[in-house]
């Protein structure tokens, strides 16, 4: 078994042409990547917002709700409705990434809110007193120092996406999905097997970049590096949304263990 | 919504199935993760083995552990035992680091104090790291019920019925209701086995303050 | 330590009390599904198993429900997936009889299978099952797979049988479930027999792959003769007049020891199933979305056989 996973990795006809594992690849990435983008613009600003104004809180606990619907039923409750309302092959694209859009924002918005939310008042008021207002102190205190558990959010919706993205070939889309599918389907376990460790391995490449990304942009002073003062006071790798063992409930600010793919919904 | 007032009790054995499903590998998890965790915490040298492979664990997607489980299980291709072991990795690989994480937020002058008490090795992991170590033990504990709750749901696409039956016959029948309910009674389930575990952490941590209106 | 030990106990118990209230035997250990209760002893309880469509799901509450008549007690596994699953499930004893096709099961066991006579088929297949199979009495019903277009392509680009679609099916793409792309009388038989390939491949199953059809998000479906959606939508079947399909006659798979237990109830199901009768039923739980098991248990009563 494991001989003939290897061999089919290997082998070239693996690879070739347009249904190839190749072309799987940087569909499943296509798709995992716009999830993510999408999800980012609607999360991240909002996420600040909550964070700096300390209004609508509850907006990010509704979001970690979201973490409980199974991808698989939503994905064809969604397919199902947009399906017929969406001309050509946008028809099949567009449930996929909805669900996975779905997906990723809670824990983009709770990496972000926790971040700017933790960021120490003494900072903010720092910031005023040297005559820095709204906005400036969003750019310049808040998403710098935020930016540790922003990225480590992420990272997470990076190894969630990925993982999950394998969804969107129940619905006839590609990515790495086919092989799970047409591998049940035909008896194929080689193939299945062989797609379930591509799986795998992309995440964890994408997750290693994005841990390389994070070390780069992260200032210095945050993470001690540079013998700063405050030594990783969140601590810094791969830490990622905000530990909060003491949450309310499922649905108050949701205590997920980061870098380690926090709770991922269905089908992954 | 006629079709749920007329499927109760078809929905009601698929929940029975997704409870024991989601709610067994639950327990599992928690009773391997805990000397697993205990021992990341005491040899810091398996720390970093333990948390990278059970990241890796996690990143196999559900279908594909599904299917592979019979073949290495020696099981029956419809045996639930295949989901429930399955599930187990998962449990395992969300809490092990919980556990090491949690063991190591008790205070280092709380442990000092145990073992001058004359508290020492298994009796001080009982008595009292693990005590002090449940609220964070708790918190992935819930994270794992909510991901078990989601993820089981799959086990429809390899013959194993549970709720994920709704979803996969509504969508082959076109009944929207159906696939609706089906994801309805799935949060639902989330939220009672959410409701559970913070009642047993409640339970389990007297001294703690009841937490009510926290931000 | 006591607490902690009791709180566990308390958990645990909540999660097996929730998961045992309604009564029943433990889900862990017996395919769960329509069981009634009842217990019988002697004979042992047995499970029809089903595909993943609702054909095979309809059949096999038929199956069960002629079964339970007989007073054998009988359960349905439903949905197992494809065949490739089902028939692993029959093999390990985890189910006892599925609803099958005949010609179906010929280009499984054999990929050069060319019977394409309906009797010749059949005897065909007997000689290829593995030991532990056997067929019961086959039905005249068939449910064949069938290539299907709407009626606007059909009249644009007039295509009566698969064969028209020779010189416009490289603008076309084509919807299918997955295993489709390689069975032999999927897209390579398609190919062989007929020199047709198609644009491209959409791999949907369901509903789904009926809703794209209508929508034109697919130029042609693989589409089961029986399917009500085909009448429902107008669709057009393309005539497989080189007989690529072969015959598909609904016939019970059932274990070999349990065959001659199961003739008695099932032959006579087989008889009373026609074609038409099948397409009828079958419109009542996809167009009319009732239960499959309310459907057979009519249909049996009006057949005396429930």
């Amino acid at each position: 078994m494991i001989a003939s996973v290897l061999d089919w990795l290997t082998s070239s006809a693996t690879w070739a042409g347009d249904t190839g594992l190749g072309a799987r690849i940087v569909q499943h990435l296509w798709y995992s990547l716009l999830a993510v983008a999408i999800a980012a613009v609607i999360a991240v600003p909002l996420g600040l917002w909550i964070g700096h104004t300390g209004r609508a809180k509850s907006l990010v606990s509704v979001a970690n709700s979201l973490r409980a619907v199974p991808t698989l039923g939503l994905l064809f409750a969604v397919a199902l409705y947009l399906g017929p309302k969406i001309e050509g092959n946008l028809a099949f694209l567009v449930p996929s990434i909805v669900v996975l859009v779905i997906l990723v924002i809670p824990p983009i918005l709770s990496g972000v809110y926790a971040g700017v939310e933790a960021v120490d008042p003494a900072s903010r008021d720092a910031a005023r007193g040297m005559g820095m207002r709204g906005m400036e102190i969003v750019r310049q205190v808040e998403i710098p120092n935020a930016l540790p558990l922003m990225l480590s959010g992420l990272r997470s919706a990076f190894l969630q996406v990925i993982a999950t993205a394998t969804v969107a070939a129940y619905v006839g889309l590609g990515g790495l999905g086919r092989y799970l599918q047409d591998g049940i389907a035909t008896n194929d376990y080689v193939s299945a097997a062989g797609g379930a460790i591509v799986v795998s391995v992309l995440a964890l490449i994408v997750d290693g970049v994005l841990a390389v990304v994070q070390r780069l942009v992260v200032s210095p002073g945050l993470t001690g590096r540079s013998g700063g003062t405050r030594s990783s006071r969140r601590g810094m790798s791969g830490t990622g949304e905000a530990v909060a063992p003491e949450s309310e409930s499922l649905l108050a600010g949701q205590p997920d263990r980061p870098s380690q793919p926090a709770a991922r919904s269905a089908a992954h | 919504m006629t079709w749920v007032s007329d499927h109760w009790n078809e929905i009601f054995t698929l929940a029975r199935s997704h409870v024991w499903l989601s709610g067994l590998p639950l327990i599992l998890g928690l009773v391997i993760a805990l000397p697993l965790g205990w021992a990341a915490r005491r040899w810091s040298r398996i720390y970093p083995v333990l948390i990278s492979t059970s990241g890796l664990l996690y990143t196999i997607p559900s279908l594909a552990l599904f299917i592979i489980m019979p073949i290495i299980l020696g099981t029956q291709v419809l045996d639930p035992v295949n989901v429930v072991v399955a599930m187990t990795i998962y449990t395992v690989a969300l809490l092990v680091r919980t556990v090491a994480d949690g063991l190591g937020s008790v205070p280092d002058h709380v442990l000092q104090a145990a073992r001058a008490m004359g508290y020492g090795g298994l009796r001080r992991f009982v008595g009292v790291e693990l005590p002090l170590a449940v609220p964070v033990i708790a918190a992935g504990l819930r994270v794992a019920a909510v991901s078990n709750v989601s993820i089981v749901s799959v086990a429809s696409l390899v013959g194993i019925s549970q709720l994920g039956n709704l979803m996969t016959d509504g969508y082959a029948r076109l009944i929207y209701s159906e696939i609706i309910a089906g994801l309805v009674a799935c949060v639902v389930l989330a939220l009672v086995f959410d409701g559970l575990i913070l009642l047993a952490q409640r339970l389990l941590t007297p001294w703690l303050p009841a937490q009510g209106g926290r931000a | 330590m006591k607490r902690m030990t009791s709180v566990l106990a308390l958990t645990t118990a909540a999660i097996l009390g929730l998961s045992a209230c309604g009564g029943g035997s433990d889900p862990l250990a017996s395919p769960s599904s329509s069981s009634t209760g009842g217990a019988s002893a002697g004979g042992g309880d047995v499970v029809i198993g089903s595909a993943d469509f609702p054909e095979s799901e309809l059949l096999a509450e038929i199956y069960a429900g002629a079964l339970k008549a007989k007073g054998i007690n009988a359960t349905t596994k439903p949905r197992i997936g494809a065949r490739e699953l089902y028939l692993k499930a029959l093999e390990d004893g985890s189910i006892q009889a599925v609803p099958e096709y005949t010609g179906a099961l010929g280009f499984f066991y054999d990929k050069n299978f060319k019977e394409t006579d309906p009797e010749k088929v059949y005897t065909a297949v007997e000689g290829l099952l593995p030991d532990k199979f056997a067929m019961l009495d086959k039905s005249s019903a068939e449910d064949n797979d069938s290539i299907v277009v709407t009626k606007e392509t059909a009249d644009s680009k007039k295509l009566t049988s698969i064969g028209d679609l020779k010189s416009v099916a490289g603008d076309m793409t084509l919807g299918a479930p997955p295993e489709f792309q390689k069975r032999p009388q999927g897209i390579p038989g398609l190919k062989a027999t007929y020199g047709v390939t198609f644009k491209s491949f959409r791999p949907l199953t369901g509903q789904a792959l009926v809703q794209a059809l209508k929508n034109g998000q697919v130029d042609a479906a693989n589409i089961f003769t029986t399917d009500p959606s085909i009448a429902e939508n107008g669709f057009v079947s393309l005539e497989d007049t080189e007989k690529l399909f072969g015959s598909q006659n609904i016939v019970p798979l059932v274990v070999k020891d349990k065959a001659d237990q199961f003739a008695a109830a099932l032959n006579p199901v087989s008889k009373a199933l026609t074609t038409e009768v099948i397409s009828g039923l079958l419109k009542q739980t996809v167009i009319d979305k009732k239960d499959a098991k309310d459907v057979a248990a009519e249909f049996l009563k009006s057949q005396n056989l429930g």
